[in-house]
């Protein structure tokens, strides 16, 4: 379980989270979603220590993150913030395997290699697992990082915006990895979202967040509802069903 | 990887070289007969062979971790302040403390390069991170602005020849024994930096990257800073600054083999000793029985390449 205990945010002076207290159950998929500025990103972020938290409390897995060294915290959860311009000249599979150096520290076992082989295959990076980082595009580099926080094998596995770059097909795949991770092997997965659908189609708990708030969080049923979307996105919303489970619906 | 065999023979050839051209007669056959040539070899030619090795292989493994450290490629030791640093350091000790030994030198010029890396580290923070550009213009400003200062005092205090040995051109005639073994510590350091390659190697992933993963930043920023200020106040110290090596090395290599450090960084630090051993040597011959400072072929190769690499790879920053 992820227990966050009264978390207040700013950036430069502007509120960006106010007074956030929530659960994020263990082994579930839970989605944050939000228009844009909402502070998701930041309350992920928070969660991920990639941000130093200046109000409130936070533990992943009972680990205040707070008090937690930092390498110990590397090996009960994975965060992958939005991926920014890397410089770095790696080749996809060495990447990939700096996702158990969380565990190895640099002595790699014959199990952090299949673990790296296996997220290589899972996320179908094996035909570019010799190229260079810089020489891949927009989608195939998020896989791979995906792919390097998969390897890492933990507890939790926190994803900021994974979907960005990804065709419908490969974002497809990652949300079915994603809940495959939760139902065989008991994992717990956060994930921002800005596409609500795929949080419709695919997750066990969502937290809807407004402006620094907590408007609505539970069950996709309970929460994607027609008012509560209104409100969220302030915009005119409704809310059909398919394979029974929400679809939101905006159009024109 | 047939890449180290084929850097480790060519340095070896290079240094065997090294020792036998010089205006005095060595056959590395006979000096066992010769204790003429002994002296000349133990006391001037394995000093300087080794100091040159020692100064190349250093100031590229220095590169590399300055450019991981601001994620930058553009960026070297010579252009980031640090040698600008560690001469005001000795500048420093000089004036007020003459008499003090090399080891306080030492020291003192170590911490003031540190001083000037960490003010340059403080500046590219503030820096908008899409503007690749102004990382290395910011160094080449720093650089310019601390080595004034310097130039300003020791004008004052008319030391002007010191500050020309130390930020120079990079020279190896003075590298005899007894005045060249501080670089081994520069050595050491680099060896230090191997060590931690990987730790490096994520850092240049971005902080995001890097905190996920579990690595202190702040303490990989450090050990980076500290054995970056070290090398190159041990090269100021003793050789003084080599222009270019710190850029070039690191861009070609990681240009050809990539950023996994942990297997780059040797390639780096065989790299860079080949090609000062080379600029050294050709320094010696091409003005026989005079020479001229390694630096200046260096400045001269080092901008060749250097355009070469602006002119072939596209700019990722």
């Amino acid at each position: 379980m992820i227990e966050i205990r009264a978390v207040s945010h700013q950036i430069a002076g502007t509120p960006i989270l106010h007074d956030i207290t929530t659960r994020l159950p263990e082994g579930r998929l839970t989605a944050l979603i939000g228009p844009n500025g909402a502070g998701k990103s930041t309350l992920l972020r928070l969660v991920g220590r990639l941000e130093p938290l200046q109000a409130g409390r936070i533990s992943v897995a009972g680990h205040d993150i707070a008090t937690t060294p930092t390498d110990r915290l590397a090996q009960v959860m994975a965060v992958l913030g939005q991926q920014t311009l890397i410089a770095s000249r790696l080749r996809l599979a060495e990447l990939v395997a700096f996702g158990r150096w969380p565990h190895h520290k640099g002595r790699p076992t014959a199990a952090d290699r299949a673990h790296v082989a296996e997220a290589i295959r899972t996320f179908a990076l094996g035909p570019l697992a010799d190229r260079f980082m810089d020489e891949l595009s927009g989608g195939q580099a998020q896989r791979a990082h995906i792919a390097m926080a998969f390897a890492q094998d933990t507890e939790w596995l926190l994803l900021d915006e994974p979907l960005n770059n990804l065709d419908m097909s490969h974002a497809r795949a990652l949300m079915a990895r994603l809940r495959a991770l939760v139902d065989q092997q008991g994992r717990g997965v956060a994930v921002v979202l800005h596409e609500v659908n795929y949080a419709a189609a695919w997750a066990d708990h969502i937290i809807a967040l407004k402006d620094g708030r907590i408007l609505a969080e539970g069950a996709p049923d309970a929460v994607l509802t027609e008012d509560l979307l209104s409100r969220l996105y302030d915009a005119p919303i409704s809310v059909g069903r398919h394979q029974g489970r929400p679809l939101v619906l905006h159009h024109a | 990887m047939r890449v180290l065999p084929a850097l480790s023979s060519a340095l070896i050839a290079l240094m065997l070289a090294s020792l036998t051209i010089g205006a005095a007669q060595v056959d590395l056959r006979m000096v066992r007969q010769d204790p003429l040539a002994m002296l000349v070899l133990l006391e001037s030619r394995l000093p300087r062979t080794l100091a040159v090795a020692l100064t190349g292989a250093a100031l590229s493994v220095a590169g590399v971790l300055i450019q991981a450290l601001v994620r930058n490629r553009f960026v070297g030791p010579d252009t980031s302040g640090t040698a600008e640093g560690a001469a005001l350091g000795l500048l420093a000790i000089t004036i007020w403390a003459p008499a003090s030994p090399l080891w306080l030198r030492m020291v003192v010029a170590s911490l003031t390069a540190m001083a000037a890396t960490a003010l340059f580290l403080a500046v590219i923070r503030r820096l908008p991170a899409r503007e690749v550009m102004l990382v290395p213009i910011a160094g080449i400003i720093l650089s310019g602005v601390v080595g004034s200062v310097v130039t300003f005092i020791a004008w004052q205090h008319d030391l002007m020849q010191f500050v020309g040995t130390w930020l120079g051109s990079g020279e190896f005639s003075g590298a005899i024994a007894g005045r060249y073994e501080l670089l081994w510590i520069a050595g050491i350091a680099a060896l230090l930096a191997w060590l931690a390659a990987d730790r490096f190697a994520i850092l240049g992933l971005g902080d995001g990257v890097a905190t996920g993963l579990g690595l202190s930043v702040d303490a990989v920023m450090r050990l980076g800073l500290v054995v970056v200020s070290v090398v190159t106040a041990m090269v100021v110290t003793t050789v003084g600054m080599l222009p270019f090596v710190g850029l070039v090395v690191p861009n070609l290599v990681a240009r050809l083999m990539g950023d996994n450090l942990r297997q780059t960084l040797p390639v780096v630090a065989l790299s860079g000793a080949v090609l000062v051993l080379a600029c050294d040597l050709v320094a010696r011959i091409v003005v026989a029985p005079y020479e001229l400072p390694a630096g200046l072929i260096l400045g001269v190769l080092g901008a060749g390449l250097f355009l070469w690499l602006l002119h072939r790879r596209p700019v990722h920053g």
